[in-house]
Order: structure tokens, then sequence, then C-alpha cells
């Protein structure tokens, strides 16, 4: 669009190509409603804080720091898609975490332990989705039994911290590779990677299709979809994303510790709320949750760096949640009108 | 009528006896009650008192689940009203006074009121879903706690303060004389107004109860509006036991165990028909078994695991599909069917 | 008779019997699906149209009989075993992702893949293809939801040829449709009939069934009436077929069709213009005290849709609605009770039976939504339900009964109780008699005269044409979503009513 022949006719090009772009994506919107105002955070952050904030370490750290948000997102964003939710997250990652201590301690080599705390995870995922798919029970419920068996094990595992002094798993946080002043650690690849897989999953394969399919109709089943094994499923990704997240909080810690992760649900769900994934079902994008964790951890961040209290940290991103849903509730109920 | 109440409490009480008689049986102190100093004590007694918080979190639970609803913000309240609560004896001359008191507990409960009416406005005025209405105060409502405490755990002194939660009158908990008071409120409110059974009409049926002309929203506000105070009166018990307001212990996991009890007590967690006195053995059966795992020697921290165990067991029993199952199981297969849908139209819910 | 012997059915239905809990719903029923022809199926509500549709789609187990597809016998055990026959179906709702682009609905769950990804381009080359041979142009990248319900249901008849489909059932499609989109669908239609599919058509539009189908098949009270083809098959006909003639042991009840009615006064209730894009268009309606209104149409004609706006259950796009000749807002069943206007919804296990409260709950209900939260006194409660179950004869008398137990029937009568228990000035009864014996009708009707006598207005809708004759003093017709008449009921005798119905506006001779 760079030959401009009258004023009139690129504005009717500018014009059609907003409508049929809004017509195509507009479920893309609320995502990019976060990107918005995750950079009008860095610009306010930076003028508002005289210039110190916007430097290569902090936002590297802004990736590393929030790199096990960042893996329990992409899980989130799986199930909240289908219409469910997934309350037992943090307590799988607490478990799995104190789980991998556990099992270094005691000499097993990280090669065996970490696939097994990804299958404990697993586990704890299927049992949530069979719970919801083939007995009926709510997602909030079948989660939350989730939530109490994970938090359970966790303390039977240990009633205390655990150090990892095994360098194999150390070495995920403690290497940095760096570029010029910027750095990024194995567990912040590892990440990015989860959110590639995740985002590439959803896009590009039939299962991904159907996740939002099942969200966004209820009989999915009567379009001749594979409804059941789809929802059994992404508890299970969430659950892998758990023992994932584990590791890596284990990791950036050096430590596991049972209580871990509580109330880290709630932050993920905001997150991917605040991302643009609808709690209804059947819109998000696996990359908006990935800006929605950068929106939670720069405010996390600009509050540590203006001084005030963490409390405020709570408040601001129910208060941000809330405008999410809203509006969201605003959008679906006008694109329904509408049909 | 009678059939169904006896039908529904039935399977509850049979198991809070149970899980009684079982513990009597492993340690027999456990039934036994001392008296002392005009007190009753026991492991009974303790039951009785600690349930506090969680039995007035639960009868609000109840209501709103009756509206086909859920509250997540019970917790969260209650650590608001406990931080209010608390600032104000603190902060005052005399913490001592009973007037200090009074006025503490009234201002968190008005404070409780208001989070309630927030939460009432966002479900039925703005329409939003319930859990996602609630999980804002969820959230936010422990930063505001924070803040009013200033992200300490204030510690008082009050006499009066700590009376609620472990004072005696008559030889029983005053705590204990608390919630049985607001059940028979409830109780009464719910059953001798019509209040209940228009709740009941719109969780079962909204639409029905709309055209019969039913003020829908106004039933599901004050709904909202009572869990919140009933859980506020739980936030100022909670901080009496332990003098302090913690605004992150404070109710910790509570709206779990409160949903747990409900469920446990017969009300159907799709709304319609309830029981507050289900609830009661609900909340009764969650405090024994508490109990009986502390005796068994298991962590308290490690408690949830049973919990979990519970909840599935529950869950599954009540299930719609494993009714189905077992009716087909005991009305033997016929490949012809009996005309009832196939089950991918269940499934395709 | 059924079965010509020209082509040979692509889905031959024999001797279907279903049966529920208390209700035979298909009794030996044959039913024929032709390649090449557009087949419609009628029958008013309880006919078991919707039963024969559910077995033939795999949503419903047959309790016997056969059905073979393709000359070969079928056992359905869900609806994907259906579809794996042939037999697509295009619900009344949508049954698509409106969340998802047009061309991913179209090709959802066979999409084509390269190196093991989705090919994207692909997809929507394909869906376009598929959307272009029905002859309709989208952009398959726009998401469904940005389209109308006509271009919906074309996407998913669209879907539908992908999956290869041999039969084609098409449920109530047109019902939130326009003309314009209607001549377009049945385009298609026509365009997949003449390539060979066989399509069953259902809908309730008269006009609509008359022009794009070759055959007819009637069902009425689960047993099969005949099959037809359209041109043997005059209107008022298969009208007759379908409602048919009711054994009048009603005669005993004095008719109040003859009752004088004054009307010199402002009427009770007048309507003027209502309306509502997609549902109704504008209607006029007046009633005068004490009179008897009826409302006489087949099954989506409008009726319904009517009274639901009048009672402010749906809202209106258009129109004034005047009150006593006071203009009004109807936009709650609040206010519309707080005007005394009652309504007994059509659907009482949806819309008015609140099933896990007891009988004298339900009875109460309007009386005391409108007190609000004091209690009615329990000995004034008493009476009052005892008084209207007897009057109703509700069976089992027990107040105490779980509303939700009690036969269709009983819990009729008990939603009949409630609204009468308001003492409204205005009753709305919608299909108050379906599913009532005959004596309990009987009293029913003589109930509704008796008040009316007293000066209760009524509203009073019902396919069975002879109780709105025999109780209204007017008559006022609808079809396919519009008022197309009003009749003095005095001097009306069923025929002329049946073939107003019918053939009123069409231009086809009586």
């Amino acid at each position: 669009m760079t030959n401009v022949e009258t004023v009139g006719s690129e504005r009717r090009n500018v014009g059609e190509y907003l409508q049929v772009f809004s017509s195509r994506h507009s479920s893309l919107l609320p995502t990019l409603a976060a990107l918005v105002i995750l950079i009008l955070l860095f610009i306010g952050a930076e003028i508002f804080l005289r210039g110190d904030f916007i430097s290569s370490g902090n936002i590297s750290a802004l990736l590393l720091d929030n790199a096990y948000l960042l893996i329990l997102a992409v899980g989130m964003t799986f199930v909240i898609v289908t219409a469910g939710i997934d309350l037992s997250v943090g307590s799988v990652m607490a478990f799995t975490g104190i789980w991998l201590a556990k099992l270094l301690e005691a000499g097993t080599s990280p090669v065996i332990a970490i696939p097994a705390i990804l299958l404990g995870g697993a586990l704890i995922g299927l049992l949530i989705g069979v719970l919801v798919q083939f007995f009926d029970v709510q997602p909030f419920i079948a989660s939350l039994a989730g939530l109490f068996l994970a938090r359970g094990l966790a303390f039977v595992v240990s009633l205390s911290s655990i150090k990892v002094e095994t360098p194999a798993v150390l070495w995920l946080q403690s290497t940095r590779i760096r570029f010029g002043d910027w750095y990024i650690t194995p567990t912040g690849i590892l990440a990015l990677l989860v959110v590639a897989v995740g985002a590439y999953v959803m896009q590009y394969t039939r299962f991904g299709r159907t996740t939002y399919a099942v969200g966004g109709n209820q009989q999915a089943a009567l379009m001749g979809l594979k409804v059941p094994r789809t929802t059994v499923a992404v508890y299970v990704i969430s659950g892998i994303c758990g023992g994932l997240a584990g590791l890596v909080l284990t990791a950036y810690s050096g430590a596991g510790y049972p209580r871990n992760g509580v109330g880290t649900e709630l932050d993920v769900i905001a997150a991917v709320v605040i991302g643009g994934t609808v709690l209804t079902g059947g819109r998000g994008y696996v990359l908006g949750s990935l800006i929605g964790v950068f929106v939670y951890g720069t405010i996390k961040s600009i509050i540590s760096f203006m001084g005030a209290e963490q409390s405020w940290m709570q408040i601001v991103i129910g208060a941000l949640l809330l405008l999410f849903i809203v509006v969201q509730r605003a959008i679906v109920a006008r694109s329904n009108r509408r049909t | 009528m009678k059939r169904v109440m006896k039908h529904r409490l039935f399977w509850p009480v049979v198991a809070l006896v149970s899980l009684i008689l079982i513990n009597t049986v492993a340690r027999s102190q456990f039934a036994s009650i001392t008296v002392r100093d005009d007190r009753l004590y026991g492991a009974l007694i303790d039951i009785l008192r600690q349930s506090a918080p969680l039995m007035l979190v639960s009868l609000g639970m109840t209501i709103v689940i009756a509206t086909r609803g859920i509250d997540l913000s019970v917790g969260a309240v209650m650590a608001v009203s406990g931080a209010v609560a608390l600032t104000i004896i603190d902060d005052a001359t005399d913490p001592n006074s009973l007037g200090t008191v009074l006025v503490a507990v009234g201002a968190a409960v008005l404070v409780s009121l208001l989070l309630g009416g927030w939460n009432g406005f966002l479900v039925a005025a703005l329409g939003i879903q319930p859990i996602i209405a609630t999980l804002v105060l969820m959230l936010a409502g422990r930063g505001v706690a924070l803040l009013i405490t200033e992200g300490f755990i204030t510690t008082v002194n009050s006499t009066p303060f700590s009376f609620i939660s472990t004072g005696y009158v008559l030889l029983l908990p005053f705590a204990f004389f608390i919630w049985l008071a607001v059940v028979a409120a409830v109780g009464v409110i719910e059953r001798r107004t019509a209040l209940g059974v228009l709740t009941e009409a719109v969780g079962i049926n909204p639409e029905a109860s709309r055209l019969a002309g039913v003020r829908s929203r106004g039933i599901i506000w004050s709904a909202y509006a009572a869990s919140a105070v009933l859980a506020g009166i739980a936030g100022v018990i909670y901080a009496s036991n332990i003098r302090a307001a913690d605004a992150n212990a404070a109710g910790q996991f509570i709206e779990l165990y409160a949903i747990l009890a409900v469920v446990l007590g017969g009300t159907s967690l799709m709304g319609g028909k309830f029981s507050i006195a289900g609830t009661v053995v609900g909340v009764l059966i969650i405090q024994t078994l508490e109990s009986t795992v502390l005796f068994l020697g298991v962590p308290s921290a490690q408690s949830p695991v049973f919990f979990a165990i519970v909840v599935v067991v529950v869950v599954i029993i009540q299930s719609p599909s494993l009714h189905r199952v077992v009716r087909n199981v005991f009305r033997g297969t016929r490949s012809g069917g009996t005309g009832e849908p196939t089950s991918d139209v269940e499934a395709a819910r | 008779m059924p079965a010509d012997n020209e082509v040979s059915p692509i889905v031959a239905m024999r001797g279907i019997t279903i049966s529920f809990p208390g209700v035979l719903a298909l009794d030996d029923v044959n039913f024929f699906l032709r390649p090449g022809e557009v087949h419609s199926l009628m029958g008013e509500n309880g006919a078991g149209k919707s039963t024969l549709i559910k077995a033939l789609t795999g949503v419903y187990a047959i309790d016997s009989g056969s059905i073979d597809v393709t000359g070969t016998s079928q056992v359905f055990r869900g609806t994907s075993d259906a579809e794996a026959a042939g037999i697509s179906t295009v619900y009344q709702e949508i049954n698509l992702c409106t969340n998802l682009s047009v061309g991913e609905n179209v090709m959802l769950g066979h999409e084509p893949r390269k190196g093991g990804r989705i090919d994207w381009k692909a997809v929507h080359r394909m869906a376009a293809a598929h959307l272009e041979s029905l002859g309709i142009s989208v952009d398959t990248r726009s998401l469904l939801s940005n389209h109308s319900i006509a271009i919906q249901q074309l996407v998913a008849i669209s879907r539908a040829m992908v999956l290869d489909a041999k039969v084609l059932v098409l449920d109530e499609p047109t019902s939130s449709l326009d003309r314009g989109e209607v001549e377009q669908l049945f385009t298609v239609i026509r365009d997949l009939r003449d390539k060979g599919a066989a399509i069953l058509f259902v809908s309730h539009f008269l006009d609509q069934v008359y022009e794009i189908s070759d055959r007819i098949t009637v069902l009425r009270n689960g047993k099969l009436v005949g099959e037809y083809r359209v041109k043997d098959l005059p209107r008022e006909d298969l009208v007759n077929k379908m409602i048919g003639r009711v054994l009048d042991d009603l005669e005993a009840i004095a008719s109040t069709s003859a009752r004088v009615i004054d009307r010199s006064e402002t009427p009770i209730l007048n309507v003027t213009d209502v309306g509502r894009r997609g549902v109704l268009e504008p209607a006029d309606l007046s009633v005068f005290d004490g009179e008897i209104v009826g409302i006489a149409g087949l099954l989506g004609s409008g009726r319904t849709e009517l009274v639901r706006l009048l009672y402010g259950a749906d809202r209106a796009d258009s129109g004034n609605i005047e009150v006593g000749g006071t203009a009004v807002k109807m936009t709650s069943p609040r206010q519309a009770i707080d005007h005394r206007i009652a309504f007994s919804s059509e659907d009482r296990r949806a819309e008015g039976i609140v099933s896990d409260l007891t009988v004298a709950e339900n009875i109460v209900l309007g009386l005391q939504a409108r007190k609000g939260f004091r209690r009615i006194n329990p000995s004034k409660q008493e009476s009052v339900v005892a008084e209207y179950m007897a009057a109703l004869d509700v069976r089992p008398a027990d107040p105490n009964m779980i509303a939700g137990n009690l036969s269709g029937g009983n819990q009729q009568k008990v939603l009949i109780a409630r609204w009468l228990a308001t003492a409204p000035e205005l009753l709305i009864l919608d299909e108050p008699t379906r599913g009532i014996d005959v004596g309990t009708k009987a009293e029913l009707q003589r109930k509704v005269a008796e008040l009316s006598e007293k000066g209760l207005s009524v509203i009073f809708i019902s396919s069975e044409l002879e109780e709105v004759l025999r109780l209204a003093q007017r008559v006022v017709v609808m079809r396919d979503r519009k008022c197309i008449g009003e009749l003095d009921s005095q001097r009306l005798e069923l025929d002329d009513l049946i073939d107003f119905i019918a053939n009123q506006g069409t231009g086809s001779a009586a």
C-alpha cells in the first residue's frame, strides 16, 4: 500500500483493510489490547521512574523471574480455551518441585527424576480430566480436588524445604548465556520453548483446533470431533506444565519448598485472561498469555521499583482482571447480539 | 416432604456418627468430656469451638450455591474483616473496653457487607459468571487486607476481643453459641420468610421463576451480601483466636472446605434446594475428619490429601453419569435401548 | 400409500417403534427417503416427528424396527454412527463454532495437512471451493460470528457436503431467515437435490414446505398417516391430516363463543404493530373485558412468540402496548404481572414448573413472588392450594408432592392453578390442554368459561381448533410468523377455519 493515487482511495483501502482485519481476527483484539498495555507500562515506567526501568538487565530478569509463571500459563491457556479451569497448578508446581529436590537428595539421577516428576504432574492432570469428562464434575471442583491432593502430597514428601545441590539442575539457572548486556538462562530457554511448542500445537494441529471447537461449541461432539480425549488431554498438559514449572522454580530458588505456589493459580489465570484468553472458552492465544505474563511481571517489577508494598500487586492484578473480564463480556455480548 | 428431608440428611448424619464412633474406638478419650472451672473440655467440645469460622462461611456458601452461584472470595473477606477489626482495636485508646471491641466488630461486618454488595453487583447486575466475579475479590481482597495492616501481622491484647473465640458461657464455648445463633437466624430467615423458597426457585429454574415474577436480582444480590457478612464474622472469630490479623493466612483455602461442606450436606452445586442442617452436618464431618487426621499423627499440612480423596469419592457418587451407568447395568443391556438418548448427546454438553 | 416404485430409497426405516416411560412416541412407523428428492416430514407436537428424526440421526436408539441405508442394515449407537453412514444433519441451533473462521468450520476435523501440520492455505482454498459449489462466496478467513444465521446455515450445509453426505437432514432451517435468505437456501437445496442428494426438510412453514418439497410424510400421535407426493395433496387435506378431527365428547360444555361482548369500552389490552425482528412480523391484537380471544394456527406460526411479547417475556422491537388505555412498556414479566396479566407457558417443564419444589409451593409461587419476602399466611396458603387442587382435580391430591414427579397433564394443571390464584385481569393460556385427558380438558374449559363470565379476559392458544371455536368469541389466525386475519367465531365452522389457516392469502382457492 505504498502508491497513493488520491487521498480518497487511500482512505478506502485502509478502511477496507481494517474491516477485513477485524472480521477475521476480532478475537485477537484483547491480545492486542494487552500488548498496548504492556508497551504503555514500559513507557510509563521509563518516564516516571526516571529512565532506569528499561534496561537489558531488567528485561532479561523479566523473563527469568517469571519463567515458571510462563510455563504454567501455557498449560492454563489450553485448559481455559476448552472453557475449563485448573486450580491445581500452583500446588502441582510445589509438589513436583519438592519431590524433585527429595529425589535428587536421595541420589537419583536427574535423568530419571525429571521425567518422574513430569509423570506425577501428568497423573494429577489425568485425574482431573477424567473427573471432568467422564463423571460430569465441574472443572472448578475437579481441579480443586487436584489442588488439595497436590498440596497435601507436597507436605507428605517433606514438611520443610530441601536444598538442591545437583549441579545438573542448578546449571539450568546459574548458567547465563550472554548477548551483550542481555542474558538468558536455560530455564528461560525452556520457558520460551514451551511457549513455542504450545503455540504451534494450538495453531497447526487438529488437536489444538479441537480445543477451540470444544470451548466454542458445547455440542462439538455432534460435529464428529473427539471431544473426550481432547478434554482429558488439556488437563494432562496442564499437569505436565506444572511439573516443568516445578523444575524451573526449584532450579531458580535452589531448593524445593512445599509452601511454594500458594495462590499462584490465580496469578496464572489473571495473566492468561489479561493476555486475551476468554474465560468462557473458545478464544485465546498462547502468545497472548506470554504477553499477559509479561504484563504481570512488569507490574510486579514496577511496584518493587517504586518501593511500594507488595500488597498493591494483588490489588492491581485484581483490578486489571476485573477490567478485562468486563470488557470481554461486553465484546462477547455484542458479537452474540449481532448473530 | 419429611421423607425427602430424612433421605437427604440420612447419609451425612450416618457418616458423621460413624466418624465419631471410629474415633472413640481408636482413642477412648475422644468422647470423654470433663468439667473444670465451669467449662467443659474434650475433643468433641473442641470440634464445636473450632468449627465456628468454617460453619459461618459454609452457611453463606450454601445460600450462594442455592442460587446457582459460588463465592470464592470468602477467605479474602475474612482477611479484610480481621484486618479492619484489629486495626481499630490496635489504634484505640483502650483496647480492653467492650465498646471498642463492639465498634471494631461492627465496622468489620459493615465492610464485609459492602464487599458482598460488590460481588452481588457483578453477578446480579452485570451478569458476570459467579466464579469469575468472586475471583476478582479473592485476588484483590488479600491485597486490601495487607494494606490495612500495612503488611504486618498486628497483634493485640484485648480481653473482650479474645473472648469471642476462646471464652466460655454456660459451660460451652462462646464461639459455639455464635454459630448456633447464626444457624438459627439463617434457618428462621430462610424458612419462616419466603426467602428460602424463592431462592430455591431461582436456583432450580431461573426462567420459570422469571416468568412467575420472582425478583431474582434482589435475591441473588442478597445471597452474596449474606455470604460476605457471614465471612466477615468468621474473620473476626479467626482473628480473635490468633489475636492477630494475618492477611495471608486468614481463611486460606476456606472456600474449598466450605464448598466441600455444602456438597457433603447434600446441597447440589447446580443450585436449587438447599439444606442448612445438611451444611451443619457437613462442617462437623470436616472438622471431625481434621481432628481424626491430627490424631493419627498426620501433620495437619498433609491433611488435604484426605480431603482430596473425600471430594473425589463424593463427586463420583453424586455424578449423574454414574447414576446412568448403574441404572443401565441394573436394567440389563438391551441392544435396542429404551429410547433413551445415546451417550454422546449427554456428553455433548 | 407409501413407496412409489421408480427410485429405490436410500434410507428405509421400517416398523420403527420407540417408547419412553409412559408414552409411545412412535408406533410402527415406516419412512423412506429417496435420492434426488426433497422430502418433508409433517406433524404437530407429540406427533413423533422429532423422535423419528432423532432415530435417523442416531440421537435415539430404536426399540424395534429396522433402518437401512443404501440397502445395508444399520444400528446407530450415536450420532457419529449416523454420520459415518452418510447422514448429515444441520440443526436448528447451528452446530458450528462461531469463534472460528468460516473456512475452519467447513473443514474442522478434516483439515488438510502438509508435513504433519495443518496447511491453512489449503484449508481456505478447499473451503472456498465447497462454498463456491453451493453458490456462496464469503471470505473464508472471516469469523463465523460475523455472518448472518442464513450464511451460517449454508456453511453448515457445506460442511455436510465435505463429509460426503448422501442424506442431508435440515431441521427447521428457515426459522430465522428472511424472504431473500430463504430463496438463497432453496436454490442451494434444489441444486443439491439435482446432484442426487436425499434431503429431509423439516419445517412448520406450510408455504415453504409446498414450495420446496417433492414428497410429504404425515405423522400423527406417533403413527404414520401417509406418504404423499406434494402435487397430490392440497393444503387443507394436509392440515386436516395433521390436526384431524378430535372426537367431540365436549359438546356438553356450553359454548361461550356466542356470548356478546361489549367492545365499546377501552380494551383491557390493545397492542399495535408489535413485532420482533426474525421472530414475529408486526401484529395487532386487542382484548376486551370478559372476552376470550383465541389464537389459531399451526405450530411455529408465531402464536407463542406474539403472547410472549405481550407479557414482556421477550422484548419487542416495535409497536405499542396499552393496558386499560394507558401506554406501557412491557419489558419484563414483573411489569406484566403488576398490570394483572398472567401467562401460562406452553413449555411447562422448562418455563413453568419448578420441578424440585412441592405442588403447593409451585401453586403459590406467583402469589408469593408478588408478595415479596413475607410469607403468605400458612393457613391461607393451605386453603388456596386446596381450592385450586380441587377445582382442577390435580392428581395425586397431595400438596406436598414434588412437582417434578407429577404427570405432564397434572403439571399443566398446577401451572394453571398458579396463575388463577393470582386473580389476574387478563390470563394468557398457551396450549393449556396439551397432554390433558378429555375429562380434565372439559373441566378446564368450564373453569375458563366461568371466569370469563365473571369478567376475566383470556387469550387462548390451542392447536385443537374445536376448543378455540367453542370458547373464543374472536379468533386471530396466524401463519408463518405473521398475523393473517381475524375471524368472528360465532358462525365459524371448523372446516372454514382450517381452510383459512391453510389458504388465506395464498391465492389458492378454497
